[in-house]
């Protein structure tokens, strides 16, 4: 029973992590129907950042979030206004992969070039310390990591389904004529929400930097996961990305505790596959979260 | 308020799934193809005769980009050293790197490529006996000589090629020292208990597997067994049901850093402190290491290797002396990896001027006539399948930032070694 806890424990507190790092993607998706392969290489860069502000300025790693988030902010605002506003509505969606997978080969580069190719971790006093808290030792990184995901998700969501920010968003992808007519600037709103989405995963990486040892070349098993918690949870939902996100992880928790590492992957793969041939659109598809 | 309700037009339909999906693997195709065709080459050219050309596929990007990346440094300055000593038959010696972005089938391309477009006049290995095994089979469809430092695992060797050689030590055999040692620790300091997660890489199990066996033979109980795919990228139930296990002593089959980094940390917040914590790879990445674990809890950790930077070989002093002046820092820095690129380097140039020529045929029969050749990790002796068998395997130990030779305890060069471990951040 104990191990079955635990597993369960691991999983929930290692999915936010990766709810954190996947809540950009299905937003951006969600909102703009854009697939940004660039998410993984992303998640690195935010590690990065936390790593120079913790290194050479001292800053700790949830404080230097007040100075990352605004930065992957503008990037991602640069990315939307530079690249993703030119492209055509026909092929968005394909040519956004092309798009955001020529950002991601060119950031890993200059990332690469900037740091080497060695691996590189975040350190804190919480990073490797834990609570004992019934009879399980609760790592303080990923207690922190777990707040810090409801609390960015609940505002994401907040912003997104209870203000008039949020609503103009929504209406903007729902017809963007109609929205320009009522006076929404649709190409300030689009660069808003893609900056939201690189901004939150800020967060993500500098939760990922300091639980896993990372290098420029990291994003490559990351952004499949990724991919694969957004179609689950359902492209577009936050929630949906949460809830994925946990799920995954207790599944692979479990499996690997009570089987094999090795089955871990192949079941959470089944479950998924299960869940679209029962719900196509994933747990929380587009048609539930868009009529919220 | 607005009414918000989707319209029809910009669906995201399944058709479209599948153009964005295929357009997907398009570019990736394409931009993977794009990268594997960037190449580096190192000349210092003095001479007016044509260059002997080199052709090496490394993982300069994926998994196994940092070890890629000290392999093309250990090359680099073994070309620098023979071009700067009058080259190979008086030729200088150029390198044409490409990246395989440590992947078996883009391996395969490059050396493909290497031999039949780029005409290279020798072939050497990448990284991993993952990216060496189809490097081979294409280096014996052509009969090129492959000649490598870090394909030794025994999948590599069961293909029967006659082409590979392997100037390290085999792999297999690489925990023995370290197993031996547990297993003939007095009955009240020998473990009682022992765990062994590994990675399914051809470079790791079959080593646990051995380990597992001679401490079995001693009595050591097995209470954690487990093989782990090489795509997890979150460690945290594994090393957790490790840490349940509660295991005297950790083997843990790893094959870079972010693994037993991942199984140090959660080790730590799980308050489960082994005696003694194995790895078969991670912890001689040198200063790579250092970063990712932080030196207090390295204190202690072991991995096999043939080599260290105050290896005693001739040509070892040299070797590091040169590329800290080519690439900077510090001793700490020379991966063991920089050393079996370099050694590679020794071997085929010994055959090379040798034989007196670049026929392949030639030196696959020199390298297997059982002579025995120099290289900075020791002697050099291939039996038939390939396999080094002069190589010695010693335990090495990261003893309060240094990192030392401790296994097997006979050596003369081994000492000072820590058990228990210290526990993590002691």
């Amino acid at each position: 029973m104990s191990n079955f806890l635990r597993a369960v424990i691991d999983g929930v507190l290692t999915g936010s992590v990766y709810a954190l790092m996947a809540a950009g993607l299905t937003l951006i998706f969600g909102v703009m129907e854009v697939i940004n392969i660039a998410q993984g290489i992303l998640v690195v860069l935010g590690a990065y950042l936390s790593y120079v502000l913790s290194v050479h300025l001292g800053i700790d790693l949830f404080a230097g979030l007040i100075i990352t988030i605004p930065v992957m902010f503008v990037l991602g605002v640069g990315i939307q206004w530079g690249l993703m506003r030119r492209l055509g509505e026909r092929e968005k969606v394909s040519m956004s992969i092309l798009v955001t997978y020529a950002v991601a080969i060119i950031l890993e580069g200059v990332l690469d070039l900037i740091f080497g190719p060695g691996y590189l971790q975040l350190t804190a006093w919480y990073v490797n310390q834990s609570i004992h808290v019934f009879g399980f030792y609760l790592p303080y990184i990923y207690v922190f990591g777990f707040i810090l995901a409801v609390g960015l998700l609940g505002s994401l969501y907040f912003i997104l389904y209870r203000t008039e920010f949020g609503r103009s968003l929504r209406a903007s992808q729902q017809n963007k004529t109609a929205a320009r007519l009522i006076g929404i600037d649709v190409n300030r709103v689009a660069a808003i929400t893609f900056g939201i989405g690189v901004a939150v995963t800020a967060a993500g990486g500098m939760v990922f930097g300091a639980t896993t040892a990372f290098n420029s070349n990291s994003s490559a098993d990351l952004i499949s996961r990724l991919l694969t918690i957004v179609i689950l949870g359902g492209m577009g939902s936050i929630g949906g990305a949460m809830g994925a996100s946990v799920l995954m992880l207790v599944i692979e928790a479990i499996v690997s505790t009570y089987w094999s590492p090795t089955w871990a992957t192949l079941v959470f793969y089944m479950v998924l596959v299960l869940v679209l041939v029962v719900r196509p659109a994933g747990l929380f598809g587009q048609k539930a979260v868009r009529a919220q | 308020m607005i009414k918000l309700r989707r319209k029809a037009a910009p669906n995201f339909g399944r058709r479209k799934l599948g153009a964005a999906l295929g357009a997907a693997v398009a570019a990736g195709g394409f931009l993977a193809a794009c990268g594997s065709s960037s190449a580096s080459s190192t000349s210092g050219s003095t001479t007016t005769s044509k260059p002997i050309v080199i052709g090496i596929s490394l993982p300069l990007s994926g998994d196994f980009s940092a070890d890629g990346l000290a392999f093309k440094q250990g090359y680099e300055i073994w070309a620098d050293y023979v071009n700067s000593h009058g080259g190979l038959l008086g030729r200088q010696v150029q390198l044409k790197i490409i990246s395989d972005n440590s992947d078996p089938a883009q391996a395969q391309t490059d050396y493909q490529q290497l031999i039949t477009v780029d005409h290279a006049d020798l072939v050497f290995g990448p990284f991993s006996t993952l990216l060496t095994i189809p490097a081979a089979k294409v280096a014996n469809r052509y009969g090129y000589a492959m000649i490598e430092g870090a394909g030794g695992g025994p999948s590599a060797f069961a293909l029967g090629l006659n082409n590979l050689f392997d100037v390290s030590a085999p792999v297999a055999n690489a925990l023995v020292p370290a197993a031996k040692w547990l297993a003939s620790l007095p009955v009240g300091q020998r473990p009682k208990t022992a765990a062994y997660p590994t990675s399914n890489d051809p470079f790791t199990e079959p080593q646990v597997l051995i380990a597992k066996k001679i401490m079995e033979a001693a009595g050591i109980k097995t209470v954690y067994f487990n093989v782990f795919g090489s795509e997890v990228t979150d460690f945290t139930p594994i090393a957790s049901a490790v840490a349940a296990s509660n295991a005297d002593v950790v083997i843990l089959g790893s094959v870079d850093v972010p693994t037993v980094s991942a199984f140090i940390q959660d080790f730590a917040q799980q308050h489960y402190n082994p005696k003694a914590l194995v790895a078969t790879g991670g912890p001689d990445q040198g200063s790579q290491f250092i970063a990712a674990v932080g030196a207090a809890n390295a204190n202690g950790v072991m991995v096999p290797n043939t080599w260290y930077p105050g290896a005693s070989a001739p040509g070892s002093n040299a070797m590091v002396s040169t590329y800290i002046k080519k690439f900077g820092g510090t001793v700490s820095n020379v991966s063991a990896d920089v050393a079996e690129a370099y050694s590679v380097g020794q071997v085929a140039a010994q055959a090379v001027t040798h034989v007196g020529s670049l026929n392949q045929k030639a030196i696959i029969q020199y390298l297997h006539s059982g002579v025995t050749l120099t290289s900075v990790q020791g002697p050099v002796k291939f039996d038939n399948l390939g396999e080094n068998t002069a190589a010695a395997i010693y335990g090495f130990q990261w003893v309060n930032g240094t990192f030392k030779q401790v296994l097997p305890l006979s050596d003369p060069n081994s000492s000072g070694l820590l058990y228990p471990k210290p526990n993590w951040g002691a």
